[in-house]
């Protein structure tokens, strides 16, 4: 890749390409049993990769971090924190 | 090179008619500079300003040291300030006053007066309490100096106060008239 | 073109003006305010059509500036000493995405203590944010640097932000004639800015996007040769003035320097005043010269030499002090010469700090004193002028 004038990226987007799933140790799992959807969780997702579905909360595991926030957050304690081993 | 400073007290005017004179000046095909003390203005508190004017362009960039021409727009000033302070040995001093010149003691200097604020009162320049006699100072400097005339110092006048220009330019040339060469 | 009396400030903003920029984001400042105020006025006369920006703070006033320079716009402002301070990572960001944004400068020192008066260390110590720097010594060269600023930034092989400082009050507040040229004639000077690549809703482009460690010395790489690209720039612009406008302008001036034993290099306002000394020390038989130099960014190191090579002694005047080394001028001139075999002796002069007139006889004194160093050795390479040591 040769730089540009003035860092210019003209692809805008690009950061959709880096997937940051690989950054996790823990992963958020839903207990749709309990979910009241309230939609919390996806107010609060700081990468915004958790959306509204019919059946509840989707995340979206290529790019969440793990950091848990949606865990921590839940009122009703719908979403525990598991190990990921890969 | 002539140099001209000029005393006043913040909110007199003593910026306006260093840059009129220089204006005028200017108008005459003369290479000018002026500019203000370079310090904090407050109304009341004494002030100066600086006019240089030449035939060939200014280089030099220093305050005025040794002026040819002093000016002051208040009387009261003498005293409280050195207003001769660095004065060339043939300098002149031009004081509003309604004393004569020879109420004043600046050894062998040459000291002309005029009673300019009677003359802006008359015309309707500022106040009673707050005079504004710039305008009738430099038709006495064109009068007793004479390195700029009449119709410069109009001019510039014209071109430069925003507000009363004719009530101005009067009162210039009435000082001019009764001023003593 | 008319002739009228001004003030520095309103001959840097009538150059603004002169130059149509689009949009004026600014926050007031002593001894720069009036250029706001004049500029603020232009526009609600209606004499101009650009769109003034009043932000909180001069960090925001170059970020709004930094904004819509990448909208392809012509943008300029102003400031001085804390201000400019304060907008220092964001004049970082204005040269790393390359955006050629003027900016208007009242030579002011910085606090503490405070003090509203001239000196150049706030525009001295952004001389690394790579930004290009001018330097006037009047009023009429305020007016031109600005137009000559936006012509040589804008320039593609340049791409570059610059600054043009004016002297705190001794030009700022002082009038001066100036010969005010006709916008027909800096229109077809300065054509509209196009860059090929600005922000746009209709096709998103990022501006400064991450430079990892495997681009950024590159992206820096490429920044730096465009500023030493600018030095060719500099020279066209110069030029295509003169022959347009009729006024001479050099990266740095030489005055008398052809068979001078010493010479005095100045920025800004005292150049002036060194010439008139140089006048007065000629006339007492001594062989003076000095040197005014316009352009500190990029460094005119190949002009300097060329012009100062032959002297025994080089005076460099800082108003300005790097504490714990000297004047930055004194350092940049020194590299300059280090490789050299045989190069004159450099001397720095550290005076008109915080304000303190610059007089004639200052001069007199760097002469003696530097005549002295040839004469019996260097016992202080960094000298103090008009030092009162019986307050210290």
């Amino acid at each position: 890749m040769k730089i540009t004038i003035g860092a210019i990226n003209d692809k805008p987007g690009s950061s959709k390409n880096y997937k940051t799933g690989s950054w996790r140790t823990l992963k958020p799992v839903i207990n749709l049993e309990k979910c009241k959807k309230c939609w919390l969780c996806k107010q609060l997702c700081p990468e915004g990769c958790i959306t509204k579905k019919e059946e509840g909360p989707q995340i979206n595991y290529d790019y969440c971090k793990g950091c848990g926030i949606c865990a921590h957050e839940c009122t009703f304690d719908a979403i525990i924190m598991e190990l990921e081993e890969r | 090179m002539y140099e001209v400073r000029f005393h006043g007290r913040g909110g007199q005017g003593a910026v306006t008619a260093a840059r009129l004179l220089a204006d005028a000046a200017f108008r005459e095909g003369k290479e000018v500079q002026s500019f203000p003390i370079f310090g904090v203005e407050r109304r009341g508190a004494p002030v100066a300003a600086f006019t240089r004017i030449d035939d060939k362009p200014i280089d030099i960039k220093t305050q005025i040291y040794e002026p040819d021409v002093v000016i002051a727009l208040d009387s009261t000033l003498i005293g409280v300030i050195d207003v001769a302070d660095g004065l060339k040995d043939n300098g002149k001093i031009v004081i509003n006053s309604k004393k004569k010149p020879a109420d004043f003691k600046f050894g062998d200097t040459r000291v002309y007066t005029l009673d300019a604020t009677e003359i802006a009162t008359k015309h309707g320049l500022g106040t009673k309490t707050n005079p504004i006699i710039n305008t009738a100072i430099l038709g006495a400097y064109a009068k007793v100096i004479g390195n700029i005339g009449m119709a410069a110092i109009e001019q510039s006048i014209e071109n430069n106060v925003p507000i009363k220009k004719e009530e101005n330019k009067n009162a210039a040339r009435e000082a001019y008239q009764v001023m003593e060469a | 073109m008319t002739k009228m009396t001004i003030m520095g400030n309103m001959a840097t903003a009538l150059g603004a003006k002169l130059c149509r920029p689009h949009v004026i984001p600014a926050y007031p400042i002593t001894p720069s305010t009036l250029f706001p105020e004049k500029i603020s006025e232009f526009i609600a006369n209606g004499e101009m059509d650009g769109e003034m920006i009043r932000v909180e703070s001069e960090h925001s006033a170059m970020s709004a500036a930094i904004g819509a320079s990448a909208t392809g716009a012509r943008v300029c402002t102003a400031s001085a000493s804390q201000g400019i301070a304060l907008m220092h990572e964001m004049l970082f960001i204005a040269s790393g995405m390359r955006l050629p944004i003027v900016m208007a400068v009242g030579n002011r020192a910085l606090s503490a203590p405070i003090n509203i008066w001239c000196d150049h260390q706030d525009t001295i110590s952004e001389r690394d944010v790579g930004w290009l720097q001018f330097y006037a010594e009047k009023n009429q060269e305020g007016l031109d640097l600005m137009i000559l600023a936006f012509k040589i930034c804008e320039d593609k092989r340049v791409l570059l932000p610059g600054m043009v400082g004016i002297d705190a009050f001794v030009l700022t507040h002082t009038v001066e004639g100036v010969d005010v040229p006709d916008q027909k004639l800096v229109d077809d000077f300065l054509p509209p800015y196009k860059p090929e690549k600005y922000l746009d809703a209709r096709t998103p482009i990022t501006f400064g996007s991450f430079g990892t460690p495997e681009f950024y010395q590159e992206f820096k790489y490429a920044q730096v040769k465009a500023m030493e690209e600018s030095e060719k720039v500099i020279d066209e612009a110069f030029r295509e003035y003169k022959k347009v406008f009729g006024r001479t302008y050099q990266k740095i001036t030489p005055y008398r320097c052809e068979d001078a034993d010493m010479v005095i290099l100045t920025l800004g306002s005292m150049s002036g005043t060194a010439r008139a000394a140089v006048d007065i020390l000629r006339e007492e038989g001594k062989k003076a010269g000095c040197i005014k130099m316009t352009v500190y960014r990029p460094f005119p190191g190949k002009e300097l030499i060329d012009v100062s090579k032959n002297a025994k002694v080089i005076a460099v005047l800082d108003r300005d002090i790097t504490p714990g080394l000297g004047g930055a001028l004194y350092a940049d001139v020194a590299a300059q010469f280090v490789n050299r075999t045989a190069h004159p002796v450099i001397l720095n002069y550290i005076l008109g700090l915080g304000g303190r007139d610059i007089v004639i006889n200052d001069f007199k004194e760097i002469y003696d004193k530097s005549h002295q160093a040839l004469e019996k050795g260097i016992q202080n390479p960094v000298e103090w002028i008009n030092l009162n040591k019986e307050i210290l």
